[in-house]
């Protein structure tokens, strides 16, 4: 099965015609993922590559096509105006790449899709993939392979660090989520737990955490009380300094919250196997999906 | 992005805030200047990015202009936390009756802005929430409708049983409201916020960080940035688009992505080492930002090796191999280097390390492990 996105999928892609958009849709079609559309203000009539139509809003874009996810390459100062344009024009699942996005704007955006039970992925994500099935947004396919197991994460070329060690190790995935590194983000760690739980195909969870905010700390409570299925999870920053944004604009530690100790803590008590090292999260799985 | 106590008074004060009056000095026979032109007893104030300026002598009254002129020569050019103290804010004292703190941070977990108050002022928040929570109140805000009326007198009849003080602090949250977000803050503060003898609301103090990825769209605020505040490697690297931040290790590392250079740093330290930076160089194999994240990283004196950690999804890793040895060839290395590479062209990457002389691995615990044997072994200064 796969959890947000399968063969049912159909993208639309908003800032296909810029740089990333049109890099990135050339390698989403490649790996399978049926993008029936783009949206590109202004450059609406023309064809993308020659078999994608580019509209020029969202609106147009869904009653032309019935697409039903989007995904968001719009620079910082006009993304949140383009995922609230996707959750208007109908869209079941907006997955936002965008670095950058200023944390006032996500306080406006995050309400609109969750009062209209739209999900939204990101933003300053890398995607998510369902490999073998579909992939929305920049995460390599060729590192991804099929598999019972699920991953989240707010890391971006960590995420493919560990995936890489996992498919090397023959320990495929059903989905990959980048959940991303912003303070404020569409959808958090239970959101993918709860999903992975439900999804008979995943058969186990790796989680990737960063340091600052609870995220982690409520996921680890997640799991112990509704999870059956193990989880495995590694911590980046545990030689970070507080009071530094390291990079992630969520990825700091506020006066002594969020430290990287302290998720690991959290994960111990409720029975997640902790990883030192990205490459335990390998040997973690292994025992506890015996 | 941090801005000083005078600048953030002077955004609360266009917004209406009641704030006494202050000039800054740089240099003693300044602040003794702004001393005799306001008359009285002043405060002088260190303008820092630091917390707990008070506790390290920061903060002083002087009572006579030659006072202010004293204290302020002692002042300035102090090291608060590791900043020098290039200013000084002149300010009236003022008759304090009572101190409160008012507050704002944009709170992940309700993921609003959320107000929080406090009767207890003039202190460490944090403390008071950690003894005392009850004596904090938080209101969340949700941004699409503002700080409502009623909910600016919620806030000010928990500071304030004085209907006529209770107002002026309704009146001043929403003023504060606005400072916040007009200027993209993610947190702004008052503390302490004061009453005088004679029932006046003042705020005392003023203090606004700003959310880095507001500055492309707020000229006005990113304007404000001291750099003097901050490390030249990180004002350099900032200026060649590197996301960087000085530690204090013998390990450089060079990394493609914020949670991978993390967890580089992580390794290096489970295997002995210690990080002297966290540098992302970003998803770009452009040799340039290659020549500047070395020269940032060689500049330190305390790094004995470089450890570069690559995983090139989108990146070509022979893209990145080609920037190492252009680099290099321009500025020679005068210590040794591991490079890691994973991904991409990986084989191809490779060969042309190896073909140019350098260590180039595919694993990355073997090559942090390397790197931290290389830097100990270095510590002499002498190059592998």
């Amino acid at each position: 099965m796969s959890i947000f996105i399968d063969s049912s999928t159909r993208l639309i892609v908003q800032g296909i015609t810029g740089r990333d958009g049109s890099f990135h849709t050339k390698q989403m079609i490649e790996y399978g993922t049926n993008v029936v559309a783009g949206v590109t203000p202004g450059k609406g009539g023309q064809m993308f590559e020659g078999r994608v139509p580019v509209f020029n809003t969202v609106h147009d874009a869904v009653r032309e096509t019935g697409a039903n996810t989007s995904v968001i390459y719009v620079p910082p100062v006009g993304a949140a105006d383009a995922m609230l344009e996707a959750a208007d024009a109908g869209i079941a699942l907006v997955v936002c790449i965008t670095e950058g996005v200023p944390v006032l704007d996500m306080t406006v955006v995050y309400p609109f899709f969750k009062e209209k039970g739209i999900r939204l992925i990101g933003p300053n994500c890398p995607g998510l993939i369902s490999p073998g099935k579909s992939k929305v947004g920049i995460i390599p396919g060729s590192i991804c392979t099929p598999g019972p197991i699920g991953l989240v994460s707010r890391s971006g070329t960590l995420t493919y660090e560990l995936v890489y060690q996992m498919t090397r190790a023959g320990m495929g995935q059903t989905t990959c989520v980048g959940i991303g590194g912003d303070p404020i983000n569409g959808t958090n760690f239970i959101d993918c737990l709860d999903a992975f739980e439900n999804d008979p195909e995943t058969t186990a969870v790796v989680m990737i955490g960063e340091i600052g905010g609870t995220d982690e700390q409520e996921a680890a409570r997640f799991v112990k009380e509704r999870m059956s299925k193990p989880v495995v999870g590694f911590i980046a920053g545990q030689t970070a300094p507080p009071g530094r944004r390291m990079g992630h604009a969520g990825a700091i530690i506020s006066g002594s919250a969020g430290t990287a100790a302290e998720k690991m803590q959290a994960f111990e008590e409720n029975g997640l196997g902790v990883a030192k090292r990205p490459i335990d999260v390998v040997g973690l799985l292994k025992e506890r999906m015996k | 992005m941090n801005i000083h106590e005078y600048q953030a008074k002077e955004i609360f004060r266009s917004h209406g805030i009641p704030i006494p009056p202050g000039d800054v000095a740089t240099t003693p026979e300044e602040a003794e200047e702004i001393a005799r032109r306001f008359g009285g007893t002043v405060v002088v104030k260190a303008q820092v990015h630091a917390g707990g300026r008070g506790k390290a002598g920061g903060v002083k009254l002087a009572k006579t202009p030659e006072e202010a002129k004293e204290i302020a020569s002692r002042i300035l050019g102090m090291e608060i936390k590791g900043l020098p103290v290039e200013r000084v804010l002149v300010t009236p004292a003022a008759d304090i009756a009572s101190e409160a703190y008012v507050g704002i941070i944009v709170d992940r977990a309700s993921k609003k802005p959320v107000f929080m108050v406090s009767p207890a002022g003039g202190i460490d928040i944090e403390e008071v929430a950690a003894q005392t929570p009850d004596k904090i109140m938080r209101l969340p805000v949700d941004s699409r409708y503002g700080l409502r009326g009623y909910q600016a007198m919620e806030l000010a009849f928990f500071l304030y049983k004085d209907v006529k003080q209770a107002r002026a602090a309704a009146k001043m949250m929403q003023e504060l409201y606005e400072a916040f977000m007009d200027s993209g803050a993610s947190l702004a503060e008052i503390n302490p916020l004061v009453t005088t003898p004679s029932g006046e609301v003042l705020a005392l103090d003023a203090k606004m960080v700003i959310d880095d990825n507001e500055l492309d769209r707020r000229q006005s605020i990113a304007a404000l940035r001291d750099e003097s505040a901050e490390a030249p490697s990180e004002v350099e690297a900032r200026e060649a688009n590197l996301t960087f931040i000085k530690l204090d290790g013998n390990v450089g590392c060079i990394v493609n992505g914020a949670g991978l250079a993390m967890a580089t740093m992580d390794l290096v330290k489970y295997y002995g080492g210690e990080p002297a930076n966290f540098l992302d160089i970003g998803g770009s194999s452009n040799p340039e930002k290659v020549v500047n994240a070395l020269r940032i990283i060689t500049s330190d004196p305390n790094v004995k090796a470089i450890l570069f950690n690559i995983f090139g999804g989108i990146t070509r890793t022979d893209d990145v191999a080609n920037g190492i040895v252009t680099a290099t060839k321009a500025t020679p290395l005068k210590v040794p280097i591991v490079i890691r590479l994973t991904g991409t062209n990986e084989e191809i990457a490779l060969k042309i390390l190896q073909d140019n002389g350098f260590s180039a691995m595919s694993d990355m615990d073997e090559a942090v492990k390397k790197a931290v044997a290389l830097a100990i072994g270095n510590n002499s200064g002498m190059a592998a």
